[in-house]
């Protein structure tokens, strides 16, 4: 962001001094600002970006592995190797780790092996496959994640990607089964359909937040229901949805024109989807960093107050908001139908992606980059996790615990630098402080 | 939508925009115009024949009191009149400078429902008594939930984990009501579980000083990815030891339960039911009119003045924020042992969330946030009833009919809500 922006901003700022307070209070909320100033104001996130910022690398490594070490536990509690080992414990101790050893260390090669590289496969091309698994299940993760990051960005809580999802996926199926057009032509159609729809229903928030002051988090859970059974109606009514000559509550399948071509031929699952991924997370980058009207974002987000006295129009910018939001959540839907389940969807077709996005968002600070690479890993465990599931009979859900606690150890350093035993950031001048009190109190005693 | 209109007898200029400035809202006689529009189109044009009859008394009540029949057509051309006149009168209240009082709106309200059912009901018979007593069982987890709500925000902790702690509920106590064959003790589980869902809540938001929306949403992932993970590899081998809870009984209170509609409604239900009045009454008194109450909001309100006279800030939130995941853990134990027995993976299906709502709805008051949540809960028993006895309407609309109305109540009635003002800020001492 750059001073040169700032009178672009404030047209009818009646306060010269705000946009200058409002910029002082922007800039250390910057990505990798150096030194957080100390007394930035309590807004949504900057307490947990500070502590992001002021930690580093090692805190995001140690808090996988704690992860991990926590998983473990759970896999060895459960194992029934290790329970029937555990039984005769006291005789003969060693075939409890035995147990334990094979089933923990069984997990994680599986999800190694089901979402990096598989070792077990005799060529390059067939071994990295698992990769660009992680990579397929990674794109509507990082898409419907931009989304959800720049709702927080502007201060609003987007938990509606469920009903977005399933909006944007139903209006990107029906342009892709019932229309009949060349193969380009098709695919941008059905996307633009699915972005487009995804973003309206994700508008009528912002509308409804900026008209009326209806919060946005009833808002989006309601609107996530009315979506479901809409969709669930549309799929079960003929003519509407549902496949010609069916009683299923399912659409017909996506014509070829409409579907992402291949990346890397059809060996691979993984499409264009994901170019697309990268290019939203480019477009969210420049939006939020580069743009006027990213800052206004920023601005409202921070503290819409003096958004409002420095002549932003908040409530446009809600309701702008919401549908670029919303349409990024729709790309993950468009991307579902398109890529993802081309054989005709039902009424789950948005595969608790509008959750996960949420915490996609979290673990990558709302930052575009940080989306980006929070939905790869996410997409990798879930790759990985389906692999576990099938070889080690371990069941999926382990995923969903894995996801929570990194997201959960990444945001409290404090916590992982005790279990390590790290030194804090702080405990430089904490040292000095008390050396001063107890120097104090030589001095009273004597 | 609102005009601003200033008092000429203001004393002093300052204290005129503050005193004397009557904001005009049009917002309620609109929602109140939209529906009384819609429902002479579909009640008085689309009207359908035949009579509609309420079902009043069950077998066991004191004195029999005889089905109520009414006409179809012709009350649904009387009752969408009244509503337009309801709100033409609302909107003349509005242009005198008057508000809408919330009876009018009730009222209206009420009438809504009375022309729907009837309409919905052509030819067939309603059983009023059947429809409440299942609403008012739908909405006992919500109510528990909303009340962890209330506590947890008026502490000034966003309690987005509902959902978690009614999960967690629900899987601790159909452990250990199937361990110990014992529902009580799985009740007193379920609480125990709703609270350690909160001590996280409440460890990383106070003590570590994470964002507390991020907690609540992780920590909601984390209980259904914990409670699925178990299912699957503890519960459902081992189904019949683990997973094979008691359920709780009706409990009729003698003389009360023979009262006609009331009786059978409030009184001839489960324990977990009779909690919830309890539970709800103490909330609210304890919440205004006790000394525990007033340190918790002020917690919530102003933690620095609160820190100012005493109160220790960060003890008071974490204790009351543990309690509100107990009150709403023990919501979740009415999905297992208050209704179906056994626990599935992710039974709560977004009732944590819906709760949430239902706070938001009832403005982080005890009361309202309880009556929010008996409106979902009779939305949706609403369904299933009108679905057993054949509606007009297809299911998923009616399914839909409690988020649409939440939408409009949320847009057009309630506006903007305001939460207590240091609701989801941590509080350092400095």
């Amino acid at each position: 962001m750059t001073d040169s922006q700032i009178p672009s901003t404030g047209e009818v700022s009646t306060n010269a001094q705000l946009p200058e307070a409002l910029d002082a209070d922007q800039i250390p909320a910057e990505e990798a600002a150096p030194t957080p100033a100390p007394d930035e104001p309590q807004s949504r996130f900057s307490g947990v970006l500070r502590e992001i910022a002021s930690g580093n690398a090692l805190i995001s490594v140690l808090a996988v592995v704690l992860a991990l070490v926590a998983g473990a536990i759970l896999i060895a509690l459960t194992d029934p190797g290790v329970r029937a080992a555990s039984g005769y414990f006291l005789s003969r101790p060693a075939d409890t780790f035995q147990a334990i050893w094979n089933a923990v260390s069984g997990a994680y090669v599986a999800l190694f092996q089901g979402s990096i590289y598989n070792f077990g496969r005799p060529t390059f091309a067939a071994g990295i496959k698992p990769l660009t698994e992680s990579l397929t299940f990674a794109t509507p993760l990082i898409a419907a994640g931009l989304g959800v990051a720049v709702a927080f960005r502007v201060g609003l809580f987007n938990i509606g990607g469920q009903g977005q999802i399933l909006i944007a996926a139903a209006c990107a199926g029906w342009v892709g089964f019932s229309f009949n057009l060349p193969f380009p032509l098709h695919l941008i159609v059905a996307l633009i359909a699915g972005t487009v729809g995804g973003a309206l229903w994700g508008g009528i928030v912002g509308l409804l937040r900026a008209r009326t002051g209806a919060h946005e988090v009833i808002v989006t859970i309601m609107l996530n229901y009315v979506a479901l059974y809409l969709i669930s109606f549309m799929l079960r009514t003929p003519g509407l949805l549902q496949a010609k000559g069916s009683n299923n509550p399912k659409s017909p399948p996506t014509r070829d024109s409409a579907i992402f071509p291949h990346l890397f031929g059809p060996t691979y699952n993984l499409s264009i989807g994901f170019i697309l991924a990268i290019l939203a997370t480019i477009y969210v980058w420049y939006l939020l960093n580069r743009s006027g009207l990213g800052f206004k974002f920023r601005a409202v987000g921070e503290n819409p107050s003096a958004a409002r006295v420095a002549g932003i129009n908040v409530k446009n910018i809600y309701v702008i908001a919401m549908l670029v939001s919303a349409g990024l959540v729709g790309l993950a839907g468009a991307n579902q139908v398109q890529a993802s389940i081309t054989t005709g969807f039902g009424s789950g077709i948005d595969a608790g992606i509008g959750f996960d996005a949420i915490t996609v968002a979290l673990l990558g600070r709302s930052r575009p980059w940080g989306v980006f690479f929070a939905g790869i890993l996410f997409g990798a465990l879930k790759a990985g996790g389906f692999t576990m599931q099938a070889s080690q009979n371990i069941p999926i859900e382990i995923v969903l615990v894995l996801q929570s606690l990194i997201v959960l150890f990444i945001a409290a350093p404090p916590l992982v630098r005790a279990v390590f035993r790290l030194p804090s950031p702080s405990s430089g001048p904490r040292r000095r402080k008390l050396a001063e009190i107890t120097g104090t109190k030589a001095v009273v005693t004597k | 939508m609102s005009t601003v209109t200033g008092d000429a007898l203001a004393k002093t200029p300052s204290r005129a925009i503050a005193a004397t400035t009557v904001v005009k809202s049009w917002k309620s006689p609109i929602a109140l115009g939209i529906f009384a529009v819609l429902s002479i189109v579909l009640f008085g044009f689309y009207g359908r024949a035949g009579t509609s009859r309420f079902g009043i008394s069950t077998t066991t009540d004191f004195f029999q009191i005889p089905a109520v029949a009414v006409p179809t057509r012709a009350t649904g051309i009387v009752i969408p009149i009244v509503l337009a006149v309801i709100a033409l009168y609302a909107a003349w209240l509005v242009y005198r400078g008057h508000k809408v009082r919330v009876w009018l709106i009730a009222l209206f309200a009420i009438l809504v429902l009375i022309v729907f059912l009837t309409w919905a009901s052509a030819g067939q018979t309603i059983p009023v008594p059947g429809l409440l007593v299942g609403a008012v069982g739908l909405s006992v987890p919500l109510i528990f939930g909303a009340l962890g709500g209330v506590i947890s925000e008026r502490v000034g902790v966003v309690n987005v984990a509902i959902e978690g702690q009614l999960l967690g509920g629900a899987f601790v106590s159909a452990l250990i009501a199937s361990v110990t064959h014992s529902a009580i003790l799985g009740l007193i589980g379920a609480a125990v579980a709703g609270m350690l869902v909160s001590f996280v809540l409440a460890a990383f938001s106070i003590k570590y000083i994470v964002d507390q929306v991020i907690v609540g949403v992780v920590l909601n992932v984390l209980v259904t990815g914990l409670t699925s993970f178990l299912y699957s590899t503890v519960l459902s081998p081992n189904n019949e030891t683990l997973n094979n809870p008691p359920r709780f009984d009706r409990l009729p209170i003698p003389g009360l339960s023979e009262i006609p509609i009331i009786g059978p409604v409030l009184f001839r239900q489960t324990i977990i039911v009779y909690c919830v009045y309890v539970a709800v009454a103490v909330v609210w008194y304890c919440l205004f009119h006790t000394r525990w109450g007033l340190r918790l909001r002020s917690s919530g309100e102003h933690p620095q003045a609160a820190d100012t006279v005493g109160i220790n800030v960060n003890r008071t939130r974490f204790w009351n924020v543990s309690l509100a995941g107990a009150i709403a853990g023990f919501g979740g134990a009415y999905f297992t042992l208050g209704s179906v027995g056994g626990f599935t993976k992710e039974m709560t299906a977004g009732a944590g969330f819906i709760a949430l709502a239902a706070v938001i709805f009832g403005r982080w008051d005890p009361l309202k946030a309880t009556l929010a949540a008996l409106l979902f809960g009779f939305a949706t028993n609403l369904q299933s009833v009108l679905s057993t006895i054949g509606s007009p309407v297809p299911s998923e609309f009616m399914l839909m009919l409690p988020y649409i109305v939440t939408i409009f109540a949320v847009a057009g009635l309630v506006g903007q809500s305001k939460p207590p003002a240091a609701s989801g800020r941590p509080y350092i001492k400095s």
